[in-house]
């Protein structure tokens, strides 16, 4: 780490570093894109995790997260602007895809306009919406901006800024689609979009040509409430993005506050934590298979799938009290202690587990019409998902190792055995045989810690009024669909200053565009499908 | 009259009264025999194939696949035909939140079903916007927006409260008067004129 920073000093002399958790590098605007491209060329950091948008009163920033592929080591750079008028940074989304959709979203909460940016449009609000929402002069009065049922006002257009030798910023319109395109609409009200996601389908005959992805129908400003919220009180929200990962979420909040604030977490909680992921993990693949048939047309498969997703959904309503948003973890350890019958239950559970992944796999995976839908449908390459920075079941199926729980090993997962699957067909099918074998993977890891639960607390001291010290934390979790990531900003008070939430579905949304052009649009939804987005936790 | 739906004491519901008062409205108003047998018939029809709308936004919509899947079953009650298209189901269940976003679309989804029609809210979010409540972009709730027949509680609420609610919603249909009866349209023209928003839905289908 030390040479690399001796080296951008060198080359760049007037970043100033910060050493936080991620080495963090101050750089000039102008000198963002050159460092940002060094960075991945020369270094190797070619995977952009996030791009956090910051306001500080005195001026606007972005923080951007890189991760190395090969090293798995993080490093950060913050940009900022003093111009809270007009506040405009440079783009880099010719050198990451991804960044194009990140951009846009903090375009759409802060203003700030990326010049460059072929796509520089709001991203999940609407585009008369009145201000821009996590600033923090942001007025929320009700009468702004008012639900309407009149239907909002669209655009064909994006905008594309750049700017002029004299430093002034030109705007130009561009069109979103060919004059002579032929565009249907696919969602927000769709069976097989999964919710309220929207597809803006250009198409060739059957063919299609490009989809433009429409957000923000379950947009609900969660970031933006964490800031009025207590840390406690924060973690509610993780249950209700990626509902199917709510205890992974859990514990990914919860170890950034305690990291953050010092707690040592008892190890019964830790274990016991990890056994819930892995449950999670388990319960949301299957529901995974259930609707992903469905889809497919395959109704019958979702009752086999509930079947095991029920036997799972009743270990937790014993323990944590309820089926689906938990509120399980808390910030030291977990909220109650586990259930007498939960060690006898789990085992009931993984004894039964191989007979009904064999019958899973006799039922679909072998059948003739599944391997004729879903083999060579969606092909995505390994530098293709990193590219789009698509993690989880979706990118280790493209063959990148991607998994967090081995890249920056937490809480006791370093302990166990298990294997982290890849594979290297990277299309619609490898993705579904890749979270079979996951659950798999999840019940050896179970396996392994169901007998060897400590004794002890299941919850640290904490104390009641929790205030976390003046810095920033980030850290990355494995959830159900990929690496779910929190940025938390404290100015030493007992609510964050500014807290970002990292979701893997925003990515796997982002990247259906470009792999499923020149498929056939009966095709879009065996694609779509199979990458498994959750629509509320692309949305947040 | 004791309105309760299959295998189901009528002592055993918890809100009889708000029924009881529905009974006597329908008296009150006074009708003929063969007419009054006729709707009886066919709200029995009617409050036992009841065709839910394929709508969710969140959490509460994965309740819903419960709900339809083997353990809870709800096949059992003949709710399980779940449409897609909104001309041919008989109740939205708003299963999660409704955000600024959606709010068009969800009212257009509503005046898309084919009359008579009902709305369940389900879950804290579509009751009273939930837990979001102080968001930027979340409505406070949807009856400013549909009128609501049924409100079921929680976050997400169990298949089985959700049951419950559609169970309520077929009574509510058994006492409903079908001919010569013009009482809903009544009332959805009281919610019009109270609620602006709904007024401002009205008058773009009337082209105003």
């Amino acid at each position: 780490m030390a040479t690399i920073k001796e080296n951008i000093a060198a080359r760049f002399p007037q970043a100033t570093f910060e050493d936080a958790d991620v080495l963090l590098i101050n750089i000039p605007d102008e000198q963002l894109h050159d460092l940002a491209a060094a960075l991945r060329d020369e270094y190797g950091y070619d995977y952009l995790i996030t791009i956090v948008g910051v306001d500080r009163v005195q001026s606007l920033g972005a923080i951007y997260f890189l991760s190395s592929t090969a090293t798995n080591q993080e490093i950060s750079i913050q940009v900022a602007t003093t111009d809270r008028e007009n506040p405009a940074l440079t783009s880099i989304s010719d050198l990451w895809s991804i960044a194009t959709i990140y951009e846009r979203e903090i375009f759409d909460f802060y203003g700030i306009k990326f010049l460059n940016n072929q796509d520089m449009r709001r991203l999940f609000l609407s585009i008369d919406w009145v201000g821009y929402p996590l600033r923090k002069d942001y007025d929320n009065s009700p009468e702004n901006n008012a639900p309407s049922t009149q239907n909002e006002r669209q655009s064909d257009f994006t905008q594309v800024y750049t700017r002029r030798e004299d430093g002034s910023i030109a705007c130009e319109d561009r069109a979103v689609f060919q004059p002579d395109d032929f565009v249907v609409n696919i969602g927000p009200q769709h069976p097989a979009t999964h919710g309220v996601l929207r597809f803006r389908t250009a198409i060739d005959g059957e063919i299609i040509k490009k989809i433009d992805v429409y957000m923000g129908y379950i947009h609900r400003g969660i970031e933006k409430l964490c800031e009025n919220l207590t840390y406690p009180q924060t973690l509610h929200f993780t249950d209700r993005m990626d509902y199917f990962s709510a205890h992974n979420y859990h514990h990914g909040l919860c170890m950034c506050i305690e990291r953050a604030a010092g707690i040592e977490v008892p190890r019964r909680a830790q274990v016991i934590r990890v056994i819930m992921d892995e449950l999670s993990r388990i319960a949301s693949h299957c529901l995974f298979f259930g609707t992903y048939c469905m889809d497919l047309g395959a109704t019958t498969m979702l009752f086999y799938t509930l079947r095991v997703r029920e036997q799972i959904l009743d270990i937790m309503e014993k323990t944590c009290g309820a089926r689906m948003t938990f509120n399980y973890d808390c910030i030291g350890g977990v909220m109650a202690d586990l259930d007498p019958d939960f060690v006898k239950d789990v085992k009931a559970l993984l004894a039964t587990l191989p007979a009904n992944l064999k019958e899973y796999n006799k039922l679909f995976v072998g059948n003739v019409i599944a391997e004729g839908r879903l083999e060579g449908m969606g092909v995505m390459s390994r530098e293709h998902a990193i590219d789009w920075g698509v993690t989880g079941p979706s990118g280790r199926a493209s063959g990148w190792a991607c998994d967090v729980r081995k890249t920056h090993p937490y809480s006791v997962y370093p302990e166990v055995e298990f294997d982290e699957i890849t594979m290297t067909e990277g299309d619609s099918m490898a993705r579904f045989k890749c979270r079979m074998l996951e659950i798999e993977q999840s019940a050896r890891i179970i396996e392994q810690l169901i007998d060897n639960i400590p004794e002890g607390d299941y919850l640290a001291k904490v104390p009641k009024v929790l205030k976390l010290p003046q810095g920033h934390w980030f850290q990355l979790v494995e959830g159900c669909r990929g690496v779910f990531g929190v940025y938390i900003e404290s100015d030493g008070g007992t609510s964050p200053v500014r807290m970002k939430f990292v979701t893997p579905s925003l990515n796997l949304a982002a990247v259906t565009d470009s792999i499923t052009s020149g498929n056939k649009i009966a095709d879009l939804i065996t694609i779509a499908g199979s990458l498994d987005y959750i629509v509320p936790d692309m949305d947040r | 009259m004791e309105v309760t739906t299959k295998s189901m004491p009528y002592e055993a519901w918890k809100d009889n009264e708000y029924i009881e008062n529905l009974v006597d409205e329908l008296r009150a108003q006074g009708t003929n025999v063969l007419v009054g047998s006729l709707d009886k018939l066919i709200n029995w029809g009617r409050s036992n194939s009841l065709w839910p709308l394929t709508f969710a936004t969140s959490c509460c919509g994965i309740e819903f696949v419960s709900l339809g899947a083997a353990r809870f079953d709800m096949a059992r009650f003949g709710w399980e035909v779940a449409r897609s298209s909104p001309r041919q189901a008989d109740f939205i269940m708003v299963a999660g939140t409704i955000v600024n976003r959606m709010v068009p679309v969800f009212r257009r989804l509503y005046d898309q079903l084919a009359e008579p029609k009902y709305v369940i809210a389900c879950g804290g979010c579509a009751i009273s916007g939930g837990p979001f409540r102080k968001s930027y972009h979340v409505a406070k709730g949807i009856e400013d927006i549909v009128p609501v027949d049924v409100f079921v509680p929680g976050c997400p609420p169990c298949p089985e409260a959700m049951i419950y609610g559609i169970m309520q919603l077929s009574r509510k249909v058994k006492v409903e008067r079908f001919f010569g009866g013009v009482n809903r349209q009544e009332k959805q023209k009281d919610f019009v004129d109270e609620h602006p928003m709904a007024k401002e839905a009205e008058k773009i289908i009337n082209g105003d």
